[in-house]
């Protein structure tokens, strides 16, 4: 075939997508038409608001921008381009709130270590996944130790602590702990000992029913009144509690799905071989219900990844929270979109990410329905 | 005997199970009655009183955004049920406009036409992947941000945007329009035995009536022809810009939209994908009969597709409702006086019985929550399989 016959194949190709597509009507057709005005409309705005018209770091005068005085839109009027100036003036809050910029490094090997934690756990088939998983197991001490302080590290209190670090914080370490007390409660829930079924059904149904914010707000307010005097949490650690109490009842009602769509035949099975309930549970049931139960778990951790951000209310400096401090600021005031897409930006990484790799599971699960 | 006795205890499954029990429940016994020890110690120690007799003292501060009359003067028990109102106003007007909106979004992203899918899918993608309260609080600086009311945007000479919030005329009902309005009531319920009565006879002789013409015409006709005969007993009072703020008129606070845009737009998405993996879950199969038996493409879509969709659809609808009721506890941030700011916050921080309102509080939600799960579950079971029938 010569090179033209082929060049008129996939041009036709081509334009068969384009009216089985776009033009397949008249209606079609007149719908994309709209559809482009408006994409090119909202587009065209946005890229010039967000990358040709804004100022980064220095404005159209070559200025390096230390406050809003020296945005461009200031000094030119009609100028609308975003100043993104706040966030690179703020770069070190976000990250890691007032944490003591000469140890941030140790902020940094944590961010940098994290993603080899958690590798093991996300992917079943790379390399040495055995070492990865001691990893897993070592990271919350050595993460606890680093971002803490300890001998030979000096001590950096919770209150200094915020940003990213605040928001990846509470979303691991609330989904690390709600984990295995979902579980418990998942199992509780379908055990036949009434009593502890029913405890389980009032807590999970419970904590389903009320907003986070209520229970951040009494966790907050009366965490310090059922403790004992010298046992005081500080503000992120009630907060972490709530959070974790939170997440383990959704969890629970994940785990749950996947329990009930285990075959009775397999628990039968097991008791005729002579295995205990903990036996039965670890080694047939829980494989098993834990594979099936993976997306909705994941759905309910990029809840509760966004849901981090109402620790705001209770006065943390999350993300949004120090945000909101910027702003706050009388020198960088009114730069509420430049802020609040930044925010959103990053939330919008993390939870993206999430939800593809739960599609990606639920792909995988599909194709090696074992 | 004595390891008999345990042997006994410990391998028989009804006994151990009972022991379990026996020491969750006496585990349990003891951790409330240790936190209730050291709560009364501490509240004892602190000075602080416990008990309900503050919601009868007044309150102290105003709220803004109220439904019924509210002073400072009021008690708290009266700021509750403000803040309940409003909560309940931003919690049905946010499942409203969120499942218009989804229902919308999940049609079109089954759209044949690629550009108006992927744009929906866009839309899906950014909105549900960003926190709920980041947004709610960029549309209402979005809504602050709008022009000052000297220089507020005029839509149809009447309504007014501002960053004081969105100003429209507000009706004044004269005397007789209490009729209008029961002819309208009467008029559905005419409209309602009418359905029922056709579709009897639809059932019984194989004829069918234009029924949803018919009644759409009873609905609207009655109301005004009412409204001709009673002399048009309805008048509009338009917003007048004096001085620095608009008189008469009613307005609506941009707290309120932005909580409003925030939650129904968020929830949206979510409720998109609902319908969307509703309507492709019935097979294709039903719809190949059904243009086969000769239905006309609406009909195959009101009567065939929708109404099996909604099976599927109902159980994750009602939990999107249940987040968006529980998401609305978030106009704190943005100071919607809702019952958590109002009553759980200000009120909290006046009197000091947190251990009270936070309980008040969480019981009014769970109840919120299950009335609407109740509900929910009943319209469910009406549109389930209904055996062989």
């Amino acid at each position: 075939m010569s090179s033209s016959a082929i060049q008129i194949i996939s041009r036709s190709k081509y334009y068969n997508w384009l009216v089985k597509n776009l033009f397949s009507s008249w209606v079609n057709t007149i719908l994309t038409v709209i559809a482009l005005i408006f994409v090119y409309q909202v587009g065209s705005f946005f890229l010039y608001w967000a990358i040709f018209d804004a100022d980064f770091r220095y404005n159209f005068q070559g200025e390096l921008i230390i406050d809003r005085g020296f945005c461009s839109k200031n000094i030119m009027p009609g100028e609308y381009g975003a100043c993104w100036a706040i966030i690179f003036a703020r770069w070190n809050q976000f990250m890691y709130g007032l944490y003591p910029i000469e140890e941030a490094w140790r902020v940094n090997l944590i961010y940098a270590l994290l993603p080899l934690a958690i590798i093991g756990i996300l992917f079943d088939k790379i390399p040495f996944r055995r070492y990865f998983i001691y990893f897993t197991f070592i990271f919350p001490f050595l993460a606890y130790f680093m971002l803490y302080g300890g001998p030979g590290l000096s001590v950096v209190g919770t209150n200094k602590w915020g940003g990213l670090l605040v928001t990846l914080f509470l979303g691991v370490t609330g989904i690390g702990l709600a984990f295995p007390l979902s579980i418990l409660l998942a199992l509780g829930r379908r055990s036949k000992m009434p009593i502890i079924k029913s405890l389980c059904v009032v807590f999970i149904e419970f904590i389903r029913g009320v907003p986070l914010i209520t229970l951040l707000f009494t966790a907050n307010v009366m965490l310090p009144l059922f403790l004992p005097d010298g046992v005081n949490p500080d503000n992120l650690l009630r907060a972490l509690v709530a959070v974790t109490l939170f997440q383990s009842a959704y969890m629970a009602e994940a785990i749950r799905g996947g329990l009930q769509a285990i075959p009775r035949g397999q628990v039968e099975a097991a008791q005729s071989l002579g295995l205990s309930y903990w036996q039965t549970t670890r080694k047939i049931v829980l494989p098993q219900a834990l594979k099936i139960a993976i997306p909705p778990i994941v759905n309910t951790c990029i809840g509760l990844f966004k849901d981090t951000s109402l620790v705001l209310i209770i006065g943390l400096f999350d993300l949004l929270g120090i945000g909101r401090a910027a702003l706050a600021d009388m020198t960088w005031t009114k730069l509420y979109y430049e802020v609040y897409v930044f925010i959103s930006l990053v939330f919008f990484i993390f939870c993206f990410g999430m939800s593809r790799y739960s599609l990606y599971l639920e792909k995988k699960l599909k194709t090696d329905n074992s | 005997m004595q390891t008999n006795f345990f042997r006994k205890i410990i391998f028989d499954e009804k006994s151990r199970s009972l022991l379990i029990q026996t020491l969750v429940i006496g585990l349990f016994a003891l951790f409330i009655y240790l936190i209730t020890q050291q709560t009364a110690y501490n509240l004892e120690k602190r000075g602080i009183s416990s008990g309900f007799d503050f919601l009868h003292i007044s309150a102290g501060y105003d709220i803004s955004i109220r439904l019924i009359p509210f002073t400072s003067e009021d008690t708290h028990l009266r700021a509750y049920f403000v803040g309940l109102l409003n909560t309940l106003m931003i919690a049905v007007c946010g499942c409203f406009l969120a499942t218009i909106i989804g229902f919308l979004v999940g049609i079109i992203r089954l759209s044949s036409n690629w550009l108006f899918r992927n744009i929906a899918y866009v839309y899906v993608e950014f909105t549900r992947n960003v926190p709920v309260l980041v947004q709610i609080i960029l549309y209402y600086s979005i809504l602050l941000n709008l022009p000052k009311i000297k220089q507020a945007i005029v839509i149809f000479d009447n309504f007014y945007l501002t960053n004081r919030g969105f100003f429209s005329p507000s009706p004044i009902f004269k005397d007789g329009f209490s009729i209008v309005a029961w002819s309208l009531v009467i008029a559905i319920i005419f409209a309602f035995f009418l359905k029922r009565f056709l579709k009897k006879i639809q059932e019984e002789s194989g004829k069918q009536y234009p029924t949803f013409m018919i009644n759409s015409a009873i609905i609207i006709f009655t109301p005004i022809i009412f409204y001709y005969i009673m002399g048009m007993p309805l008048e509009f009072d338009s917003p007048v810009l004096k001085g620095f703020n608009f008189k008469g008129g009613m307005v609506i606070r941009p707290e309120f939209l932005g909580m409003l845009f925030g939650l129904s737009i968020y929830t949206a998405a979510f409720i998109s994908e609902t319908v969307r993996s509703g309507i492709i879950s019935v097979s294709k199969g039903q719809r190949e009969a059904s243009q086969a038996l000769g239905l006309k493409s609406n009909f195959i879509m009101r009567l065939i597709i929708i109404p099996q969709a909604l099976r599927v659809i109902i159980p994750p609808l009602t939990s999107q409702y249940l987040n968006l009721t529980k998401n609305s506890s978030l106009g704190i941030a943005i100071g919607y006086a809702d019952l958590v700011h109002g009553f759980g916050g200000i009120s909290l921080n006046q009197t000091g019985r947190a251990i009270e309102i936070m309980m008040m509080v969480m019981l009014t939600y769970l109840t919120i929550s299950l009335t609407i799960s109740f509900f929910m579950n009943l319209y469910n079971k009406s549109v389930q399989f209904k055996g062989n029938a």
